[in-house]
């Protein structure tokens, strides 16, 4: 395997080829904050909260789903991007209805935090308040799509730790949201196993435990992260 | 500051919300004789008995969502008379959960669903006080999407500590620091 060199905030940084940015930044100690990105799970750069400034290169690229690359001089925390990832979150919550008071999640939200990192005392975009469905036909578990970030990480989850697929995006746009099945009640899907890998990736408090109440909520995110490198490396106890 | 006592002059007012972030101020408890020792508290629901906003007021801390008439107007009447306004909570800075409503529509689906579809009572009708009750606004809005706000104070409530770190300073003509944790945590 070769190795190839490159500098993050400074630091001068020799990492694997073919590892991303946001890997060579965890080496180096550059927090960079994230979101749809789940240690696991295949990145996909949907929340764009991880875009980098590499120079150069006349735009931001999101350090979950580039890869690394010989001599790049790339920041991490400039406070350009600072502005971009604020108004990134500023976005999600004008988007959708978090509301952190009433919320299972509260206290233990990622997108709470990503708030607080970024600086955000308020959101200067006008509220949508879109209609969105709750789903509380599954017998454990429940989904309120008021507080999907369309973040994909119970897709992903899903489909490559439990390998049953449950869940899609379907439509586009504002209209996009999170499907089970095909578009039906999550209850009468088959192919879930009530596995509870979904609840465990949630970064908000879109997919809970029926019965939690505000602030409740509590994952296991690190269960997620033992399945994947338990597959990898044929270790199977925790 | 006032001229003669050379107090800064302290107002609180309570728009569409619940109190709570009023209830978490007197949580202040004996810090609230430091206010005293630096501010005058010329307008306040739970600390004042003038029943009219006045003018020339240093700070105020606003707490609450735009719901109703009556908020608008207090709040713009807040904006004209005051040099410093805060949003104080999660109701003024977000709108928070008087604001759940907006994904009803307007106001009128909601005073419906209130008053008619949920009603146990026999005399089914809609709230109707001309000069009394105030109607509601179509949307609830957060305070700083009516008027222009200085400093924002999130939480639900929030705590007395971060009262304090946000209005001491203030006291003493400096702006606060509000970031981390401890400061802007919504909820």
């Amino acid at each position: 395997m070769s190795v190839i060199t490159l500098t993050i905030d400074g630091q001068a940084i020799a990492i694997e080829e073919g590892a991303t940015l946001l890997e060579a930044a965890q080496e180096v100690g550059a927090a960079i904050p994230t979101l749809c990105h789940l240690k696991g799970l295949s990145p996909v750069g949907a929340c764009r909260l991880c875009v980098v400034e590499v120079e150069g290169i006349p735009k931001l690229l999101p350090a979950c789903v580039t890869a690394a690359a010989e001599g790049m001089v790339v920041h991490t925390n400039t406070d350009n991007l600072q502005d971009y990832r604020r108004t990134i979150v500023e976005l999600f919550f004008a988007e959708g209805n978090h509301v952190c008071a009433v919320c299972v999640a509260n206290n233990n939200c990622e997108l709470q935090d990503a708030a607080i990192s970024t600086g955000m005392t308020h959101v200067t975009y006008p509220y949508q308040y879109p209609q969105r469905e709750v789903d509380v036909s599954h017998p454990q578990f429940g989904l309120d799509r008021n507080r999907c970030i369309l973040c994909t990480r119970c897709v992903r989850a899903c489909d490559e730790l439990e390998g049953a697929h449950v869940w899609d995006i379907a439509y586009r746009g504002e209209h996009a949201k999170l499907i089970a099945g095909l578009d039906q009640p999550w209850g009468t899907v088959d192919a879930c196993t009530s596995c509870g890998k979904c609840v465990d990736a949630c970064p908000t408090g879109a997919i809970f435990r029926r019965g939690a109440t505000v602030a409740e909520m509590e994952r296991d995110r690190a269960k997620l992260e033992f399945l994947a490198q338990a597959r990898e490396e044929q270790q199977w106890t925790r | 500051m006032d001229a003669v006592t050379q107090k800064v002059r302290l107002a609180t007012v309570w728009l569409g919300g619940c109190s709570g972030c009023h209830m978490s101020f007197l949580d202040l408890d004996e810090w609230l004789f430091e206010v005293a020792k630096f501010a005058d508290i010329v307008f306040s629901p739970v600390a004042s008995d003038i029943k009219d906003y006045p003018e020339n007021v240093d700070v105020c801390l606003v707490e609450g969502a735009v719901a109703n008439e009556e908020n608008l107007e207090l709040l713009l009447k807040v904006r004209s008379r005051t040099r410093i306004l805060a949003s104080f909570g999660d109701c003024a800075v977000t709108a928070n959960v008087p604001a759940m409503r907006n994904m009803l529509g307007t106001a009128e689906p909601v005073l419906r669903r209130c008053y008619l579809e949920l009603s146990d009572g026999v005399s089914h009708k809609l709230p109707d006080e001309p000069g009394i009750v105030p109607p509601l606004l179509d949307r609830v809005l957060p305070v700083h999407e009516v008027v222009s706000v200085d400093l924002f104070i999130p939480g639900c409530p929030p705590s007395a500590p971060r009262i304090q770190a946000a209005i001491e300073p203030l006291l003493h003509g400096n702006t606060p620091l509000m970031e981390g944790r401890e400061m802007i945590k919504f909820g």
